[in-house]
């Protein structure tokens, strides 16, 4: 039997957005305030689930081509590779820098080289929170 | 500060996770693990050199300072153990390679394998105890996955059982962390060991020290080696030898580190319970070892058997019975991995565990039944092995403390040690063969080299043991004398 979910799907297709912006937002608003790639990460991974829920598998990993466990991979590559990155400029391991930069039509904007580790700690917590939920999905 | 520090524990994960990605290359898959594991060997041998030198070194993390921040500690102790763990895992690897099999190695194998080193060395060489924790943990993670892997029904009984032991011993470990936290308010370990020095190790401290000493065990399979047994037995014999080999023994390092450098002060109760648990250990050891009837009951009783041995060490606590502590360790990594991937090219070989049902395997192969008689004789402690100068050091030390009772049980196992391991030995690789010479099953090379590499390093370790013993000395000292790790941390 195939059950009516025309209200899901409508909702759904407005709520994911809200979601994954609230997702990007935790993860950008983590350097000072509340958030960061851990919390950013379950929100947007969350937002995925959601969409997995609501559509088939097949559907969204029409859309979505991904493989999640090289996801995770991608996002542990990036973690540590923002923390050996220090040994190359002979400061202690896991060091990170910041800097102040005058971009163009932007203006002057705080960069950190901690998002980079950020996004790694995002890109594991999305893969490994999609992989799990798939995968006990996948089991009949 | 000197970042090679992190590298025995940062190399295998970044190369462990790059494998990932090359799922199905299994040959690349292959040459990248072991290049990674021989780098790692390299580089810890290089400094066990440095420490050696300079004395103890410290890496922290990001340049926050001790106490505040995380560090990594490198002390002879530790680094001649991550070196014995790098080595001993480069050697199972190769034995892997030859015969683990496709459809394992395209489940990730060579990752977890990666990931499970490096939780082992990261533990070895943490400075902060909540981080141990967290090298506990990536090290446990990976063996969850190792011990399943391959998915027969057996090994998913036996991983329900090991999960839900080391789940509920990870948690006491964390309400352990959460009191020691709330008395001494930091987490640092050398800073624990001077503020407890301070205070004095007061009741409530020692009932913090004997709740890890609690959890250690569960890891240690000290007296608490319930789960040992089944969950040892089931994984492929490469997981076997490496969990044989190193899991026990990191639980032994906390152990030692615990009570060496953060509570080493009401010696009367603490060091007593590890003296009666390790009595008790052995005891219970050599029951399962006479009364087991297959290749892999007899190992892993004689796994904890050794654990056993090695604590009579940290619970008499003399300067000699530490030594051959840490000698029977180095030992103990190198001869487990060997016994444990003998018993699996055994089971290979005959399709068998039980002893009664193998025979004359001596025939066949006659280098594979002398290597296994090498391991024996080093179980044992017949010199010039390697368990030779750990047992007699063990030993001496017993004596200066006047514990009989402790020296009589140590010794007594190694006895039970010979006849079990000699059981196997007469039943299973003496007497007429049941498989004619033409129809054996030839022993793949890369087995016959990993056996022939570990039992060079268990003769190494017996004869050459006074070329290690400047290391060997330089850790004894460390652990002897709290206050020199601590001032390497705290002053400088």
């Amino acid at each position: 039997m195939k059950i009516n979910d025309v209200i899901l799907r409508t909702v759904v297709k407005g709520v994911v957005f809200i979601i994954l912006t609230l997702g990007v937002y935790l993860f950008f608003s983590g350097h000072n305030a509340p958030g960061g790639g851990f919390i950013g990460g379950l929100v947007l991974g969350s937002g995925i689930v959601l969409l997995y829920i609501t559509y088939d598998l097949e559907t969204v990993h029409k859309k979505m081509p991904f493989d999640f466990k090289k996801v995770a991979a991608f996002g542990v590559l990036l973690a540590t590779g923002s923390a050996i990155g220090s040994l190359y400029f002979n400061a202690p391991f896991l060091s990170q820098t910041d800097g102040y930069f005058n971009i163009p039509i932007l203006g002057e904007k705080h960069l950190t080289t901690v998002t980079i580790f950020e996004a790694g700690v995002a890109l594991t917590v999305i893969g490994t929170l999609v992989t799990i939920i798939l995968s006990i999905s996948e089991d009949e | 500060m000197n970042n090679l520090i992190v590298l025995p524990l940062i190399i295998p994960i970044i190369t462990g996770v790059i494998l990932v990605f090359l799922r199905h290359s299994i040959m690349l898959q292959r040459v990248i693990s072991t290049i990674t594991m021989i780098t790692v060997s390299i580089m810890s041998f290089i400094l066990l050199e440095i420490v050696e030198s300079e004395g103890i070194i410290r890496l922290d993390f990001s340049g926050w300072l001790p106490p505040f921040g995380i560090l990594f500690v490198a002390d002879s102790f530790a680094m001649l153990l991550v070196l014995t763990a790098s080595i001993v895992t480069t050697i199972c690897l190769l034995y892997a390679f030859s015969t683990i099999g496709k459809q394992i190695e395209t489940m990730f194998f060579y990752p977890f394998i990666l990931f499970l080193i490096a939780g082992v060395n990261g533990s070895f060489l943490t400075g902060d105890i909540f981080n141990l924790f967290v090298c506990f943990e990536v090290m446990l993670l990976s063996s969850y996955v190792l011990v399943a892997i391959g998915g027969k029904k057996v090994q998913l009984r036996e991983s329900l059982k090991y999960v839900l032991i080391n789940v509920v011993a990870s948690w006491m470990f964390l309400v352990a962390l959460a009191f020691l936290y709330g008395t001494v308010k930091t987490l640092n370990m050398a800073h624990i060991a001077q503020r407890v020095a301070e205070v004095g190790q007061e009741p409530l401290l020692t009932t913090v020290a004997v709740l890890f000493l609690l959890v250690f065990s569960l890891k240690a399979g000290l007296l608490l080696f319930f789960w040992l047994p089944g969950s040892y037995s089931v994984p492929p014999a490469a997981v076997q030898a490496l969990f044989a080999a190193l899991l026990t023994k990191v639980g032994i390092y906390a152990l030692i580190r615990t009570f060496t450098l953060m509570f080493p002060l009401n010696q009367d109760i603490t060091h007593t319970l590890i003296g009666v648990m390790a009595g008790i250990t052995i005891i219970a050891g050599c029951m399962g070892a006479l009364a087991g009837r297959d290749v892999y009951t007899i190992g892993t009783y004689n796994v904890i058997i050794g654990v056993g041995f090695i604590l009579i060490g940290l619970a008499v606590g003399t300067e000699a019975a530490i030594t051959g502590a840490i000698y029977y360790l180095i030992h103990d990594i190198v001869a487990k991995a060997l016994l444990f991937l003998i018993i699996g090219m055994m089971v290979y070989l005959t399709g068998e565990s039980v002893i009664k049902n193998m025979s004359g395997l001596i025939r066949n192969y006659p280098l594979f039944g002398w290597i296994y008689f090498i391991v024996l004789l080093a179980l044992t402690g017949v010199p010039p092995l390697s368990g030779f100068v750990g047992k007699i050091l063990i030993g001496q030390g017993a004596i200066e403390a006047e514990s009989y009772i402790l020296l009589a049980i140590g010794f007594a196992s190694s006895i039970i040690v010979l006849y079990s391991l000699l059981r196997i030995f007469l039943a299973s690789f003496f007497g007429e063969t049941t498989i004619s010479f033409e129809d054996r099953k030839p022993i793949p090379k890369g087995a016959y080299g990993s056996f022939i590499f570990l039992a060079v390093t268990i003769v190494f370790i017996g004869v050459g043991a006074e070329s290690l013993s400047v290391y060997v000395k330089d850790a004894v000292n460390t652990l002897m004398n709290p206050s020199v790790y601590i001032d390497a941390i705290l002053k400088g």
